[in-house]
């Protein structure tokens, strides 16, 4: 692994995802599963969980990076809406590479907006 | 708007998790993981795991009950109406694996106010049956008022 080195991961959120997040996560909040709450509360539709996205997030790392032990932290920041049914791309970038540990930046987008901003995890090297 | 900041240094009754196998399944399989490790026990074992290996974000599951206490405290005070989740810091020790028992403790670390919003962290500890700290979590919660 060297500074500079990238990956990519493309996700789309099929329409009954937030069900089936819901369920495994127990975030039952019905502004992820219910339309027609959803658009009472002013927004455009139901709405992804954050934690599904930052979940897409982590999964980049430990594919890309070598499996689940290598994530070591992780910290993001949530911005603006993820929908269903459009791709999210994340990306990651190395930043720094110190003896046994790097430094990782990733963000999440969905059609040119970012929903995740700021990431940046510890990744253990070997 | 005016925030308390009376409850920070509050902690909580720890809560308990059984970590499952199947329960680690169906989070893997809402999460799109395709690695075996989380999903089948034989390449678990064939991994140096006693089971099925709970991706890093599971922490979500077994803290969710941890994190329910603060949220809904009327000493802490969240108007959760305008309650938007701002974001999300995760540290991981030890990976869980199906068969853990899982206790986590809740601290509100801080609660603070700018640009007219409120900011609410807190903090998880998840200590596993051997004691070990498995994941720590810093959750930020923005109230935004007068909208």
């Amino acid at each position: 692994m060297n500074p500079g080195d990238e990956f990519e991961l493309k996700v789309t959120p099929d329409r009954y995802l937030t069900v089936r997040y819901a369920g495994a996560s127990g975030d039952f909040n019905p502004i992820h599963i219910d339309e027609e709450f959803a658009r009472q509360v002013g927004l455009p539709g139901r709405i992804l969980h954050g934690l599904w996205t930052m979940a897409q997030v982590a999964r980049a790392h430990t594919e890309a990076l070598g499996g689940p032990d290598k994530l070591e932290r992780l910290s993001v920041q949530f911005r603006g809406m993820g929908m269903l049914e459009q791709e999210i791309v994340v990306h990651g970038t190395v930043r720094d590479v110190d003896g046994d540990r790097a430094i990782v930046a990733s963000e999440a987008k969905q059609g040119g907006k970012r929903i995740i901003r700021n990431g940046e995890a510890e990744i253990r090297v070997n | 708007m005016t925030v308390n900041t009376d409850a920070i240094g509050k902690t909580y009754e720890p809560t308990g998790y059984a970590v499952g196998r199947e329960k680690i399944r169906e989070y893997s399989v809402a999460v799109g993981e395709t690695n075996p490790l989380h999903l089948d026990p034989q390449a678990a074992r064939a991994g140096g795991f006693p089971d099925v290996v709970a991706p890093p974000m599971f922490a979500v599951v077994f803290s969710s009950r941890a994190i329910t206490a603060p949220l809904f405290d009327p000493e802490v005070g969240i108007d959760f109406a305008h309650m938007i989740h701002g974001g999300q810091e995760f540290r991981w020790g030890p990976l869980v694996v199906a068969g853990d028992e899982i206790n986590t403790r809740t601290t509100v670390q801080d609660v603070s106010e700018r640009g007219g919003m409120g900011f609410y962290v807190f903090e998880t500890v998840s200590e596993n049956q051997r004691g070990e700290t498995v994941c720590t979590g810093l959750w930020t919660n923005i109230v935004r008022t007068g909208q």
